[in-house]
């Protein structure tokens, strides 16, 4: 809470928010971080399998492999949130599941299924980037921006 | 064999700094992606992020950060051909796949599924 909003509570509200925050559970920083650190290595090591598998199997390059192993990452995310499993992993694991895209397809599918008893239209359709809204949005932006940029630089002959 | 355990080591490397952020520095879950969606922005505007892709395959394109850097990359790749408007009609060059299945197979899921608790 910042000091802007403190100011405006009454010292018994003050007196409860310094209480509120001492009993407040610590967070198991480190903890977390290492189940963060399994997880999100064990899911990019199974990507690597399956890059492995589309470089050696099928004529995809290094850089080209990437979109099948993506591709195929989601498949398999979608299935698992179907199916309950994700979620149950992502409650233990943090942000070992949410960094990776596998979370990005995870948000996508619980939206979807979560508000399918709205309607296919207003409901899936609707609400299916709610979660996943964001990240597009900002990525779309800042590579706009960062595309501007490098024009700009290359048109006065930088880059 | 040795791509595997750099993908290991830098992709969970990559979500611990998730993990701090929401942790540490108290980010919601949508903050904390976006925060590192526009880092792998910036890092892939700043050609840091393809090296980051040769050297640890998986372990750099898995994690969310590399969404940015595939926008980044689309858009650079198309403005060189076309000029200005190709930052517009490239941006989404590279990350289609990973879009457009995603979508597809989230509309699937929901059609065939019923949430789960």
């Amino acid at each position: 809470m910042s000091d802007k909003s403190k100011k405006k509570l009454t010292p018994t509200q003050q007196e409860y928010q310094a209480f509120a925050k001492r009993r407040e559970p610590k967070r198991p920083v480190f903890k977390n971080s290492l189940k963060a650190f399994l997880v999100g290595g064990i899911i990019c090591t199974i990507g690597q399998g399956f890059q492995w598998f589309y470089m050696t199997f099928f004529d995809f390059t290094e850089t080209t492999a990437g979109n099948p192993t993506v591709a195929t990452m989601i498949i398999l995310s979608v299935i698992l949130t179907s199916l309950g499993v994700y979620d149950h992993i992502a409650q233990w694991a943090g942000g070992g599941t949410i960094v990776p895209v596998t979370g990005f397809a995870n948000t996508l599918a619980s939206a979807a299924l979560d508000h399918r008893s709205e309607g296919f239209v207003l409901g899936v359709g609707g609400n299916m980037f709610k979660i996943a809204g964001p990240v597009i949005t900002y990525g779309v932006f800042s590579a706009f921006i960062i595309g501007l940029i490098a024009v700009a630089l290359k048109a006065l002959g930088g880059m | 064999m040795q791509q595997f355990i750099f993908a290991f080591l830098i992709g969970g490397a990559i979500c611990v700094i998730g993990q701090l952020l929401m942790d540490v520095f108290k980010f919601t879950p949508a903050h904390m992606t976006v925060t590192l969606v526009v880092s792998g922005a910036i890092l892939g505007g700043l050609g840091l992020y393809e090296p980051l892709i040769k050297f640890a395959g998986a372990g750099a394109s898995v994690p969310i950060s590399s969404f940015g850097n595939s926008l980044v990359k689309g858009a650079l790749t198309e403005a060189e051909r076309t000029g200005l408007v190709g930052v517009l009609t490239g941006i989404f060059e590279v990350t289609s796949a990973g879009i457009s299945s995603a979508i597809i197979f989230a509309f699937l899921a929901s059609l065939i599924f019923k949430p789960k608790g």
